[in-house]
């Protein structure tokens, strides 16, 4: 049933998770940044799934489950992290919340 | 060009063209669409891998709940439009190139390296499709530790939040 | 004809999407119309009488009234979003129609089954998948419209629809823990027999209480009364769909119904035993049940052409009437009889379950919002948890026992 190879699904792994390192990299409000931390773990969930089917072995699938489910839990506090950062320093804009830096 | 090629062009155009929305989108809303798009068009990549439940999990979780949650605190938020600012110099005229470089060098490692030569024959499946019976055997046989560890990592989240969203007078 | 027979799949699948998509859109058209009249009567008045016989071409006035209406896009909206929303609520309250089992699977036209058009092995997760979308349908339309009311809808009405989908899943999980499938087909089959040879062995009779929080789920989840605060005109307008005009109202309207029928009919797959009769095979005669309902229909619109009706009406109601008698009279034929069984009790349970839902508008009150979600997480996810949780001690019961 597979016909196209896996390799063909790994380059598009690669390019999405370097599409998610610029997208991380380059903007600018807090929660696109997030979003890019969330597409850099899809690309790195179809490398996992691409590969079990490769060796055939559901390990990689379970991996898959546990990742989904771990970006849930990361979604959840790291937004209420944003929402909180919003209420004190009315903004998203990360180069306007530097009190910390030196 | 038979069917499954097809189908795999067409949803690995649809995934990196979601992502590139994402980067070049100016309102957060748009960014949160384009990643939504991104996720379902990977969901349809892993059916065609023959992971079917994976496919309905990051469909009902990935892009169903946490994505929603994402388009709720844009929404709620009211998070501005991206500001046009100038990049800095290092990352315009060293960072660019040197991303645009990494790209194409990962995929051509990935497309020509031992292990892609291994798995590049694609699979030596005997089923096309992986059941939801095996894989909940194994990740309630082999991997219950991870599991039990996992809930009690969603109630730390749930507690977590709970506690950050609460105003400082309650 | 050798390309049919080659590409036998792609064909029937293109043949049957097509007839499914026309029977179910005129469906959604004429819900509105049972609707009306079932709300008028439950409040001793008419209904429309007026537009056609018994009101029967109110729905096509309707759609008339929604084309030709002024199609205005608020100020200021986000184009894209504004004309996205009403599109993405419709195609994904039609797509899970894909995956309805309306009969047997073993009706076959040239090797494919006739009543499904794709018989997935996960078809229950897929059809939550489908509905974990729909989501944003409203969500974008509260937001794209740059208003508050339709803001604070469009929040408030997904903030629901999330809530209650978690209460919906766990529900089904006991059903899914009897039937040891994903698959509908098979759940459908594992309801056969009967217990003491004439109480079918439906879901409904070991999952109860699981019935009732996914009916109670399904209705907060389609927004409809007693769950429909945000789109409740005395309270924010018309919610997320106020600023929505002709079409894309019209759309939002038939999404609505186009959920309906989704949760319905897994309703009716999962607890009401689907395309089976409720009669035991052995009552052969029962068999004749679709084709006697139809002569009692067709006798009944005679009665009505010729005693009761006036005028234009007269003339609609013949054809009606004619229309029906050669569908009775063809359904007394036996090769129709047996085909039309399991579609027929499929639409009939179907049937019975949006009676439910119009009666429940027409007699209940509405909730208030923070009533609403209390009930959501308070007090159905903890009730779906423990049937959930009794269920399985009941199904491993044995081996508990065995070993201790």
């Amino acid at each position: 049933m597979n016909i196209v190879p896996i390799s063909y699904y790994l380059v598009l792994s690669a390019i999405l998770f370097g599409l998610g390192v610029i997208a991380f990299v380059f903007k600018r409000n807090i929660i696109t940044i997030f979003m890019a931390i969330e597409l850099m773990l899809n690309a790195v969930n179809l490398a996992f799934v691409a590969f079990a089917r490769a060796h055939n072995q559901l390990d990689g699938l379970v991996f898959v489950f546990f990742v989904i489910v771990v970006a849930a839990a990361e979604a959840a506090v790291g937004l209420a992290i944003v929402i909180t950062v919003y209420q004190n320093r009315q903004t998203l804009n990360i180069e306007r919340i530097n009190l910390l830096k030196f | 060009m038979s069917l499954p090629f097809l189908v795999f062009f067409v949803c690995a155009f649809i995934a990196v063209l979601g992502a590139l929305t994402l980067i070049i989108a100016k309102e957060p809303i748009h960014s949160a669409l384009a990643l939504v798009l991104v996720m379902i068009s990977l969901a349809v990549l892993y059916l065609m891998l023959g992971a079917e439940f994976i496919a309905a999990v990051q469909v009902i979780v990935y892009a169903g709940a946490i994505m929603v949650l994402f388009v709720f605190v844009i929404m709620l938020l009211n998070a501005g439009s991206e500001e046009r600012t100038d990049w800095s110099k290092m990352a315009k005229y060293a960072g660019m190139p040197l991303g645009l470089f990494l790209l194409p060098w990962l995929g051509h490692w990935m497309y020509y390296s031992a292990i892609g030569a291994n798995v590049a024959n694609g699979s030596l499946a005997t089923s096309s499709s992986v059941s939801t019976r095996d894989m909940s055997n194994m990740l309630f046989n082999q991997y219950v530790f991870p599991f039990e560890a996992t809930s009690v990592l969603i109630l730390i989240a749930i507690l977590g939040a709970l506690v950050l969203a609460k105003r400082d007078d309650q | 004809m050798d390309f049919i027979t080659q590409h036998a799949i792609l064909v029937v699948s293109l043949v049957k999407i097509a007839l499914l998509l026309f029977i179910v859109l005129t469906a959604l058209a004429y819900l509105t119309w049972f609707e009306r009249k079932l709300i008028a009567h439950i409040q001793s008045r008419w209904g429309p009488v007026e537009v056609g016989a018994h009101g029967l071409l109110q729905p096509l006035a309707d759609g008339l009234k929604f084309l030709f209406k002024e199609d205005l896009t608020p100020p200021g909206a986000d184009k894209f979003l504004y004309i996205l929303a009403p599109f993405l609520a419709l195609a994904l309250g039609l797509t899970t129609i894909a995956l309805i089992p309306f009969g047997p699977p073993d009706v076959q036209v040239l090797g494919q089954s006739v009543f499904v058009v794709a018989n997935v092995s996960i078809g229950l997760m897929f059809v939550f998948a489908i509905t974990s979308i729909g989501v944003y349908g409203v969500a974008l339309a509260g937001w794209s419209s740059n208003s508050k009311y339709p803001l604070m809808g469009g929040l408030r009405s997904s903030a629901q629809m999330i809530s209650y989908e978690v209460a919906l899943t766990l529900s089904v999980v006991g059903v899914v823990l009897l039937a040891n499938t994903l698959n509908f087909n098979t759940m459908i089959e594992g309801q056969r027999g009967y217990y003491l040879h004439f109480i079918p062995r439906w879901n409904i009779i070991p999952q109860i209480i699981g019935f009732l929080c996914y009916f109670t789920s399904a209705v907060a989840e389609t927004n409809r009364v007693p769950f429909d605060l945000p789109e409740a005109e005395t309270e924010l307008v018309a919610g997320f769909h106020t600023e929505y005009s002709s079409f894309k109202f019209a759309m939002f309207f038939m999404a609505e119904y186009a959920n309906m029928i989704t949760v319905s009919s897994l309703a009716t797959i999962l607890f009401l035993g689907g395309w089976l009769s409720p009669f035991p095979d052995g009552w052969t005669f029962m068999k004749y049940l679709p084709a006697v309902g139809l002569a009692l229909l067709a006798i009944y619109l005679i009665y009505d052409t010729f005693v009761l009706a006036r005028g234009i009406a007269k003339i609609q109601l013949i054809v009606i009437t004619i229309g029906a008698l050669a569908i009775a009279l063809g359904c007394f034929h036996p090769l129709v009889l047996n085909v039309i069984q399991g579609p027929f009790w499929f639409c009939t349970k179907i049937g019975a379950i949006m009676f439910f839902y119009v009666w429940m508008r027409a007699t209940l009150p509405r909730f208030r919002y923070d009533q609403l979600m209390a009930f959501g997480w308070k007090f159905l996810l903890p009730v779906s948890l423990a049937n959930l949780v009794i269920t399985a001690l009941i199904k491993v019961w044995p081996l508990l026992v065995g070993r201790g």
